[in-house]
């Protein structure tokens, strides 16, 4: 009788499994306008989205996007909730030690905020003693802490805490991406004090040119069916067109433009 | 402004007391396993309830989740890997109930064993005597003796958990504290909404303190106690 | 099994953060005990005002999640103008100031009750006698009650330091580096179980048991008339003992 109660829920276990064979698990954030953006009723839209759906169509799987907090992004593809990153994920050494990534889908700069004329630079000497407000474990954060010892770091777990904690007055200035800054902190009224400070900057040899498409390890075959996508929506105009969409410069990564 | 988030955060309200609800279920079946291993088991049974407790009750909860938490489905996965079941998915709540069940579990073990002993030897040996059955003398005599003892012990493993959810927020479940974040992000207002939810908890603690209180008088009824003449 | 290089990578990482914990609890401990002894014997005075307001207190504080407590004061804190612009914003806006205001306030709501539950069950007939042979309150509670209750309270107060010392875990969830925070940052980083939570429990695991026999060791002094290890000599004999120049 227990038996075969048991018998039964391994086998409903098992089909739930085998349904899942042809779907293709995307995680992303949500938390990353205009790359990665959930709306109240749950709908997600932004560039990364949109790449996912694109690559999804070339490879002909079933796409099923899971929303995950940023911070236990590589843990849960890890777990195996997903099967592939689709977050605006930057490519970079550290990370590459415990995941794979495909070849970068785009490369924006990185931009310094802080309030209106409080900085003319980010210079070592400028930032002495000041607090820089930076994203948690990522290339930023390393950057920061490689090239601003005497400053103090304040990381934050996910990208819009970066700019919230600004505008609080927790810190003195903020590093981050310069599109996200752009778009979802000084467009906004809570960032009308705040400005970007000096040029824009690539962060060089720690980040490789751009953020990728991350899997596991073990999945050298899906990372390949990605390249494979990824280049088909470059050169058939499928990129372009949704680049378009959201930002009028290039986003294209400097490998992709060879 | 402030209503349009209410159902939301009252949502959060379901899913909170749920996970509180299904956790306690968890840990009283952990914690009377734990305990009959500790008081009727051989060394090994004993020794295992002992490290589990000890260990459990030394870490902080926080911990305890995190390890549970990754730990599991990656223990899952192992399993479903070897015997090529796909991917089995252990949602965040799945993962909320189990991790707190196993942690309060713990502290339910030395509840109940404190509870099993203070049945007094002489009702089990008299329900033996009349030639009830092992299962008789546990369900019929040591179980409803065993509660009056517990309660106290078991309303405060209540209100303790039902603080404890609120960690669950931090494993990615979408419960109340999670979604007064998401409002207080929303709206710039942090204050508003903890301080909200801070009042909803207090109220949660304070019917179940009344509940405990009225299951407290249910399971001691007949029972003289001492004191006033 | 593990890989040790890991764990000797992230080791300083460890250690800054435990010393972090560490701070961070002997801090709460001090302002928390200093805090709660004069509140539990204003609480323990029957039905005054103050003393009801005391108990209100305690009792929100006991009945709200400590991580709530915790966003409250940081996050809720700043969303006022007034506090921004105050000469108190510097504190506010520091984490460790809030994870420090949270954790005291928590355990000063447990701790005073403990205390005030030690001092309410003081046998009557030791005050009554203290007064009767002129002992002014102020005396009384010095050497009285004071010391019947603390070694009453002493188990549950152990119990309660080692819970706040758990609690520290949670500053993690505010920026804080202590030892949870490393953790977690280790497992991010290598998605590693036990050469990142593992190395956590341990020194988890060994800051409890210090504190649990630092505290066996304190009801030990406190307690020790209670001990039955100092039952009579048999050899010698009470009268003796009483009156030494008795042969």
């Amino acid at each position: 009788m227990r038996m075969k109660f048991l018998a039964s829920i391994v086998a409903t276990t098992m089909l739930a499994g085998t349904a899942f064979a042809e779907d293709l698990r995307i995680g992303v954030e949500g938390n990353y306008p205009p790359f990665s953006v959930v709306a109240p009723d749950g709908t997600l839209s932004g560039f990364d989205i949109d790449i996912a759906n694109a690559i999804c169509a070339k490879m002909k799987k079933n796409c099923v996007m899971v929303q995950q907090e940023w911070d236990g992004m590589i843990p849960a593809l890890n777990a195996k909730k997903f099967d592939i990153i689709v977050a605006s994920m930057t490519i970079n050494e550290k990370r590459k030690k415990v995941v794979d990534f495909s070849n970068p889908y785009y490369d924006v700069p990185s931009r310094w905020v802080a309030r209106k004329g409080d900085y003319k630079s980010w210079s070592q000497e400028e930032l002495k003693g000041k607090t820089i407000i930076v994203l948690r474990n990522s290339p930023r954060a390393e950057y920061v802490a490689k090239n601003y010892p005497d400053s103090t770091v304040l990381a934050v777990d996910k990208e819009p805490a970066v700019y919230l904690e600004l505008a609080a007055g927790r810190g003195d200035i903020a590093f981050g991406s310069s599109v996200v800054s752009a778009e979802s902190f000084l467009k906004k009224p809570e960032g009308k004090d705040f400005e970007q400070v000096g040029d824009t900057l690539f962060l060089g040899e720690d980040a490789d040119g751009g953020v990728g498409i991350a899997v596991r390890k073990s999945d050298g075959a899906l990372r390949e069916e990605v390249n494979t996508a990824l280049s088909s929506i470059m050169t058939d105009g499928t990129y372009k067109q949704l680049s378009g969409k959201y930002f009028d410069f290039d986003v294209t990564p400097q490998s992709a433009k060879k | 402004m402030f209503q349009s988030y209410l159902p939301m955060i009252l949502e959060g309200l379901r899913v909170t007391l749920s996970v509180a609800s299904v956790s306690l279920a968890i840990a009283c079946v952990i914690g009377l396993i734990g305990a009959s291993a500790k008081v009727y088991g051989g060394m090994a049974a004993r020794l295992s309830a002992t490290v589990y407790t000890t260990t459990v009750r030394a870490l902080p909860d926080l911990l305890v989740m995190l390890v549970v938490f990754y730990g599991g489905q990656i223990l899952l996965n192992s399993i479903s890997d070897k015997y090529g079941w796909g991917y089995l998915d252990v949602d965040p709540y799945i993962a909320g109930v189990s991790t707190i069940g196993f942690v309060f579990g713990a502290y339910l073990t030395e509840t109940f064993r404190g509870a099993i002993l203070s049945v007094p030897a002489g009702q089990i040996e008299a329900g033996f005597a009349y030639g009830l059955s092992r299962f008789q003398v546990a369900f019929y005599i040591l179980l409803p003796q065993m509660i009056r003892h517990a309660v106290p012990g078991l309303t405060n493993t209540w209100l303790v958990m039902l603080k404890a959810t609120a960690l669950v927020s931090i494993i990615g479940l979408d419960d109340m504290v999670h979604r007064a974040g998401l409002a207080s992000a929303a709206t710039r207002e942090p204050f508003t909404f903890y301080a909200l939810i801070g009042l909803i908890y207090l109220a949660v603690t304070t019917f179940s303190v009344l509940l405990f209180g009225a299951l407290e008088k249910v399971s001691s009824r007949g029972v003289r106690s001492g004191g006033a003449a | 099994m593990i890989d040790w290089e890991i764990v000797a990578e992230n080791l300083p990482a460890f250690a800054g953060g435990l010393v972090n914990t560490l701070i961070l609890l002997a801090t709460v401990i001090v302002s928390g005990f200093t805090i709660s002894v004069p509140l539990a014997l204003v609480r323990s005075t029957r039905s005054s005002y103050v003393s009801r307001a005391v108990w209100l207190f305690t009792y929100v504080i006991r009945g709200t999640p400590l991580l709530v407590q915790l966003f409250i004061i940081y996050y809720g804190m700043a969303q006022f103008e007034f506090v921004r612009s105050s000469a108190l914003w510097p504190l506010f806006r520091s984490p460790w100031f809030c994870a420090w205001l949270a954790l005291t306030i928590n355990t000063v709501a447990y701790t005073t009750e403990i205390f005030a539950g030690a001092i309410r069950t003081t046998a009557p007939g030791e005050i009554e006698a203290a007064r009767s042979i002129g002992l002014s309150r102020a005396a009384v509670l010095r050497y009285v009650i004071w010391p019947s209750a603390w070694r009453r309270a002493l188990p549950q107060y152990g119990n309660e330091v080692v819970m706040m010392m758990h609690a520290t875990a949670l500053a993690s969830t505010v920026t804080i580096v202590e030892v949870m925070r490393v953790a977690r940052d280790v497992y991010t980083n290598y998605l590693v179980l036990t050469e990142s939570f593992g190395v956590a429990a341990a020194i988890y695991l060994c800051l409890t048991i210090g504190l649990t026999a630092l505290f066996r060791r304190l009801e030990k002094h406190f307690l020790r008339h209670l001990s039955r290890s100092e039952a009579p000599n048999a050899k010698v004999q009470p009268a003796e003992r009483l009156n030494p120049k008795v042969a």
